[in-house]
């Protein structure tokens, strides 16, 4: 018990939250992710840019399994989230899914009702003991989202009713309402207008009090906007991982000056 | 821009300046396929509708009539001289006559009636009785057990007419086609048009068609579709007990959980074949396992519901699975991504987005297993007459019966042409019920469709 604490205190003051190792992914012979190393630092967002069909997506999923749901999909290396092996034959996705929370691309809330929708995470986990502790978890994790004061007086109407933006912050609640540790975003604001984007992403910035955030992102101008932290993919490749200012303004490797500057992607 | 202009014309692909107020011929040929295409479109539903219309003509028109039936209305004096000659009052005594002995009270009791009318005849006494069902006297007859103290008093009964006086009150009997009938003769008719002038012959609603039980080939007038009802609702209520929760099973399982093998696409393809197997290849299976080899018994609902079971349930797999396919895959993402387990995220949101679908398939199987007659031949389910009402749920389930497409098989198969009319009565009420059942159908898809 002793021991755990100290790995645990000795995380804190590294700050390191996930570190992958040597990570390939094959879908079928398809090797789609080659040789990624990289470690993501807590209470930090770190942005995953490159051109469509680079793996960025595909490393994203590694993270919490969601690739585990694809039969021709393979995945060798290591990959630890507060050093324990998310790969070791006794994890179960199921657990290690609810320490790493994920938000898709498309907001696709639940045909429930919105407070249904955020309370679904904690009741299968079994975080609230009564119903007026399930209520508080779901007002809090509304708040997180940013979407409470727009949601407070219609919990009980469907979640699919809200706008894309609305949708997208009400999922951003259900992934923040089971308390994870690590919150995994896939494009989240690709289906979104501006305003909604904006919004978004001030809440990104926000969550990156607590969780650690790992954003994928098409667009330069939003990591440069939300993150700490920026990795370039290409062709299954990560080519380079570094400060977000430096990425952008100084990078070392030339294929990421040539997306950077539009040349390729 | 220029350049590319001198090109073009100079390659000779330039397009000649047109007028957009002007149809070019391309065009014209292009709106007349149109137009001749949603004409086809018009044509096909027109000759649908026609034949729908038609089908719907015949079976009403042919069908209502068997709804209604003739009765006779006539004072029987039941003879306490013939019932019961030493006036004990008991029952065992007055059961001791038999449906044979009420004829002569049935012939007396005509006579009477024809003599208060003042309506003469030259028909025989004893011959009169041909107008009347021949299940009369057995009614009569009932009616007197039932209630002993009727023996020696003079009631009013109404006694169903033979199917011959039926056919002529609905215009299917008449004098010429008697001609050479033993049954009845033009001068019976007679009689009836003037008790039906007197009010005593009439034809009305027949509510034993509905409720009743079938009977000889003798009594057509008597045959009801109430048995084979309740043998159609046995075996409905088999095949929905079974073939929902096994047919919802193996599609969640195949469908979800099943590793991706050559297993599991041979399993697959067999569905799908199974599906297009012809009902009486299920007919001779059921015959050969259930009844051969499980001997259970013969001509039951419940090897006709296991034989159905066996029929819809490829119907209920594909459709279920169909509708499980449906489901976004987003909504699986989601679940799984708040970290429920795979089962959580089956039955908490993808099994009740796929609930409509799978109630509609299963609905429309039943309908299908409702009115399949050929499996039904090949365990006994038709060919005898189903007479009885089951005592029991057990019996109901066991005891052997018919069930209603049979029972209409087994009509139209008789000679008499009332059991013909029957057929097509028996039709609207099988009919009937499968609207009602696809009607349950689409009101449930509505009231669980939900938007994603």
């Amino acid at each position: 018990m002793n021991d755990m604490r100290l790995i645990e205190r000795a995380v804190d003051m590294n700050d390191i939250k996930i570190s992958a190792r040597n990570v390939q992914v094959y879908y079928g012979d398809t090797h789609a992710i080659k040789d990624v190393d990289v470690d993501i630092a807590d209470k930090t967002v770190t942005a995953f840019i490159g051109p469509s069909g680079c793996g960025k997506s595909t490393f994203l999923r590694t993270l919490n399994r969601m690739n585990d749901t694809i039969a021709s999909c393979r995945v060798e290396g290591k990959i630890l989230i507060d050093q324990e092996d998310i790969y070791d034959p006794r994890v179960d996705p199921v657990q290690l899914r609810a320490k790493v929370g994920m938000v898709f691309q498309k907001p696709n809330p639940f045909p429930k009702s919105i407070y249904d929708n955020v309370a679904y995470g904690p009741k299968i986990h079994g975080l609230a003991r009564s119903k007026a502790d399930l209520d508080e978890i779901v007002e809090k994790a509304l708040r997180r989202g940013a979407i409470w004061d727009e949601v407070k007086d219609r919990l009980q109407s469907p979640g699919t009713g809200l706008s894309g933006g609305q949708q997208q912050r009400l999922c951003i609640a259900r992934a923040v309402a089971t308390e994870p540790e690590v919150l995994l975003m896939d494009e989240p604001c690709s289906a979104l207008d501006p305003i909604a984007t904006a919004q978004v992403e001030e809440l990104i910035d926000e969550l990156r009090q607590s969780y650690s955030v790992v954003i994928v992102t098409h667009s330069m101008q939003q990591a440069a906007r939300v993150s700490q932290k920026t990795a370039f993919f290409h062709l299954g490749n990560m080519v380079e991982y570094d400060e977000t200012g430096k990425i952008f303004t100084n990078p070392e490797d030339p294929r990421t000056e040539s997306y950077i500057s539009g040349r390729i992607g | 821009m220029t350049d590319a202009s001198a090109d073009r014309s100079a390659d000779g692909h330039s397009r000649a300046k047109t007028s957009l107020l002007q149809l070019d011929v391309r065009t014209k040929k292009r709106n007349a396929a149109e137009a001749r295409f949603k004409a086809y479109g018009v044509v096909a539903i027109a000759i649908g509708l026609f034949f729908l219309i038609a089908l719907l003509t015949a079976i009403v028109s042919n069908g209502t009539r068997a709804f209604t039936q003739t009765f006779v209305t006539m004072d029987v004096t039941l003879d306490a001289q013939k019932l019961d000659p030493d006036g004990t009052g008991d029952p065992e005594v007055i059961s001791k006559t038999t449906t044979f002995g009420y004829g002569g009270i049935i012939d007396a009791a005509l006579e009477q009636t024809l003599a208060a009318r003042g309506i003469t005849t030259e028909i025989a006494v004893g011959d009169l009785d041909q107008m009347l069902s021949s299940g009369a006297a057995a009614e009569i007859r009932r009616a007197v057990l039932d209630d002993t103290s009727l023996v020696g008093q003079t009631v009013t009964f109404e006694v169903l007419a033979s199917s011959r006086v039926d056919g002529y009150l609905k215009g299917r009997v008449t004098r010429e086609s008697l001609a050479r009938d033993r049954n009845l003769s033009p001068e019976h008719l007679d009689v009836v048009d003037a008790l039906q002038e007197a009010g005593l012959v009439e034809r009305r609603f027949n509510w034993a068609f509905i409720t009743g039980s079938d009977a000889s080939e003798s009594r057509p007038e008597q045959a009801g579709i109430g048995v084979s009802m309740i043998g159609s609702f046995f075996m409905m209520l088999v095949v929905l007990v079974l073939s929902l929760p096994i047919g919802v099973a193996t599609s969640i399982y195949l469908e979800e959980f099943a590793p991706q093998n050559r297993i599991t696409d041979f399993i697959e393809v067999n569905i799908s074949n199974l599906a297009a197997v012809p009902s009486i290849v299920f007919g001779i299976l059921g015959l050969a396992i259930f009844i051969q080899v499980a001997h259970l018994p013969q001509s039951a609902p419940l090897v006709g519901g296991l034989v159905l079971t066996l029929m819809t349930l490829p119907t209920i797999i594909i459709s279920t699975r169909a509708s499980l396919k449906s489901v976004p895959p987003s909504i699986r993402d989601a679940a799984l991504g708040v970290g429920a387990s795979k089962m959580q995220s089956i039955f908490h949101h993808v099994l009740p987005l796929a609930m409509p679908g799978i109630l509609t398939g299963t609905i429309l199987g039943l309908a299908q297993a409702l009115g399949e007659t050929a499996p039904l031949l090949l365990i006994g389910m038709v060919g005898f007459i189903a007479s009885n009402y089951p005592d029991g749920i057990a019996e109901g389930f066991l005891s052997p019966n018919s069930a209603m497409p049979a029972q209409i098989y087994e009509w139209a198969k008789r000679a008499d042409p009332a059991y013909y009319e029957r057929a097509w009565g028996g039709i609207i009420i099988l009919l009937l019920f499968l609207m009602t059942m696809n009607i349950i159908a689409i009101l449930l898809r509505r009231r669980f469709e939900r938007r994603w």
